[in-house]
């Protein structure tokens, strides 16, 4: 069998693949926030608890009102998505005009209040979601047995970028949003609603961490912690990829995903700090990131 | 009765005796009142598995025990460890110093425990670890100030790693947590294997804690090897298992041995996922009638039912009033030795004792978990294959590195 670096190439391969689902996953994260800070300039420390909120309003939605799968993925990133746009209306416009620092402290807090609340409410051992049956089970690649849904969080993750992308780069709605985050006087002079376009883009990257979190939920146990220990691991790829670009963070998530699953093959122990090396590399080479702008 | 001054003189005098007799106990309580301070992890990892329950089942002792000791009003402090051995140092200094807190109970992440024990001894006061997994807490860490009630990673090693030996799984590939826990688990389960005719074929040390177990159930697949041992705690064991089923590891003929696994994590992770599972356990709410009535109090009060070591703070503090009442005081000197003369058989303990290194020993349970076919409820979790007698359970003194024990 075909070796390198003393890891047999079906074990890579494997391996690889892996990385590939998480890096997905990354991409997914980071894209929403990217969106956020490019578009808005707000920090979004509360994306890890949206992505938790997602995970569970899933979970509650199959518990309590016997929503399926398939409905989840549309409905709950709607429902957390206007959840968002509550959060937007009523509390960070208040502070938009004031330091960056202040809306970090504000989402910060209130991730804090989501998963204290239902961590008092549903303890943090976590609950299992189950995939639907058209997704159970696993195929055999030849050189590893995947999981047919971590296959599908691939390609659904990725559709989802390309579409986020495709959005805000390609279409006239996301021309407005980019000319309003440059100029928003002159936008409002053209009338263009800029405030209801902010509240909009605000959702939207609040509906993209929340469909992440549907997806994840038959991965890892649904828990009220199971956001914040993701993202800190996602703010590392935003800043790899340069804040605020749609491009970078997809790219970036996507390697960073790769480079963990090699990790963890060669030196397991490093597989959480390895992120973070590569993040240190990148400042002090390229300060605005892979795909960053120079300001 | 006729009744004249001579009866009456012996009343008077006898009445006067009896509340010397209690006045000299009254005066033996410091302050007045005892003081049980509750510290342990309120919100993070290890919530469920102690938490605020664990707080309930004390408080349930202390009321079914009369809500004092000889007259003497019992009262509970309570607090957050947040799993930092500063901050769980911190709270029991300020216990000590502003609050006389007579004993601390509780203590969950080893870290805290290990730091808590060694502020206790310089304080001359009085510790029980309940929740606590590191066997060194009474083994190079052992105090004589402190006691340690309701496992540790001996038993756990010694239970799980030898019965799935002998039920033929002799090649172990063992996924472990990077840090002291983890370390201290695979080296006694190593220790464990070899001697039964076993063999460790590969393994892997994970951060701590890890989202994401694909890549490492990858490994252990392409091990080959019979079983897959977890030396993990928590949400990690609670996601590897999770992954596990996901690549199918037990339909390809591999099999996992859980070494620290709680009723809550089983719970939290279905049957499905976890049926025939083979565990060590110090106590299972459905293992006899006392077990069960006990309890169904604790459901009826919490609404979940309880873990071991919710089980073994109830039976802890119960003991230590019973030891306060006995000694008559709440000097933590006379209390701890008080403590070790008396044997303890409750609903949680059975031929338990309390060792000269602060091990409290008592029969270890051999369980697995059902199949959902088996289940008959939602906490109809375990069955219990075997008892693992307390003398044979624990570490032998003879290989006890604590300064108290004579070697």
């Amino acid at each position: 069998m075909m070796m390198i670096f003393g890891v047999p190439m079906a074990v890579l391969m494997g391996q690889l693949t892996l990385g590939l689902v998480n890096g997905a996953f990354y991409a997914l994260l980071s894209l929403g926030l990217a969106v956020i800070f490019g578009l808005l300039k707000i920090v979004n420390f509360a994306h890890g608890a949206q992505y938790m909120l997602g995970a569970f309003a899933a979970l509650l939605g199959f518990r309590y009102l016997g929503i399926n799968y398939w409905l989840a993925l549309i409905l709950v990133p709607l429902v957390v998505g206007c959840f968002g746009m509550l959060m937007e209306r009523f509390l960070l416009r208040r502070i938009a005009h004031l330091d960056h620092l202040y809306g970090l402290l504000l989402t910060f807090g209130l991730a804090l209040i989501f998963e204290g609340t239902l961590v008092n409410i549903f303890g943090v051992s976590g609950a299992r979601y189950s995939a639907p049956e058209a997704l159970q089970g696993g195929m055999n690649l030849g050189f590893m047995f995947l999981p047919v849904y971590r296959g599908w969080v691939l390609v659904a993750a990725l559709a989802m970028c390309f579409f986020t992308w495709f959005m805000i780069e390609r279409t006239r709605l996301g021309a407005y949003l980019r000319a309003g985050t440059e100029n928003s006087q002159l936008m409002q002079a053209f009338g263009v609603n800029v405030p209801l376009l902010i509240t909009l883009t605000y959702g939207f990257g609040v509906g993209l961490a929340a469909f992440a979190g549907v997806l994840a939920a038959p991965l890892y146990p649904v828990s009220p912690t199971m956001g914040s220990s993701l993202l800190i691991v996602v703010f590392a790829v935003v800043v790899i990829g340069g804040m605020g670009s749609i491009l970078g963070a997809i790219i970036t998530g996507l390697s960073m995903g790769i480079i963990e699953g090699l990790t963890k093959v060669y030196y397991p122990e490093a597989a959480n700090t390895v992120i973070f090396l590569v993040m240190i590399l990148v400042l002090l080479l390229r300060p605005a990131g892979l795909f960053g702008k120079e300001a | 009765m006729k009744f004249n001054k001579k009866t009456l003189a012996y009343c008077v005098a006898a009445a006067a005796a009896s509340s010397l007799v209690a006045s000299a106990a009254q005066a033996q309580m410091s302050d007045d009142e005892i003081r049980i301070g509750y510290l342990a992890d309120m919100s993070g990892t290890y919530r469920d598995l102690a938490g605020p329950g664990g707080l309930t089942a004390m408080e349930m002792a202390v009321e079914d025990f009369g809500g004092s000791v000889n007259g003497t009003p019992v009262e509970i402090f309570s607090a957050d460890d947040r799993n930092s051995a500063d901050v769980g140092a911190n709270t029991v200094r300020q216990w000590i110093d502003s609050d006389n807190v007579d004993m601390v109970g509780g203590l969950v992440a080893s870290s805290v425990s290990i730091a808590v024990s060694n502020l206790i001894e310089e304080n001359d006061g009085l510790a029980i670890v309940s929740g606590s997994a590191a066997s060194s807490i009474t083994n190079e860490h052992c105090t004589p100030n402190h006691i340690h009630w309701v496992y540790d990673t001996y038993p756990l090693a010694n239970g799980t790693a030898k019965a799935v030996v002998e039920q033929g799984g002799d090649s172990w590939f063992m996924l472990t947590a990077d840090y002291a826990f983890g370390h201290a688990l695979e080296a006694d389960v190593t220790s464990v294997v070899e001697a039964s005719g076993g063999e460790i074929v590969g393994g892997v040390r994970h951060p701590f804690p890890t989202n994401d177990f694909s890549s490492y159930i990858l490994q252990a697949q392409g091990s080959g090897a019979k079983i897959v041992g977890l030396a993990n705690a928590g949400s990690d064991t609670v996601n590897a298992i999770t992954t596990a089923s996901q690549f199918g590891l037990t339909q390809s003929g591999q099999q996992l041995a859980g070494l620290l696994i709680f009723l809550n994590d089983v719970h939290a992770l279905g049957l499905e996922a976890t049926q025939n599972l083979l565990l060590t356990t110090g106590w299972y709410w459905d293992m006899d009638e006392q077990s069960r009535e006990w309890a169904e109090r604790y459901f009826d009060e919490v609404g979940r039912m309880p873990t071991m070591v919710q089980a073994g703070i109830y039976s802890s503090t119960t003991h230590y009033l019973k030891a306060v009442e006995a000694a008559g005081t709440d000097d933590p000197e006379t209390v701890r030795a008080q403590m070790a003369e008396m044997p303890i058989d409750d609903f949680f303990a059975r031929n338990g004792r309390i060792r000269e290194d602060g091990r409290m020993v008592h029969d270890m349970y051999l369980a697995q978990v059902k199949t959902p076919e088996e289940s008959t409820g939602e906490w109809d979790l375990y069955e219990i294959l075997s008892t693992i007698p307390a003398e044979e359970a624990y570490r032998p003194l003879s290989e006890s590195q604590c300064k108290l024990v004579q070697n």
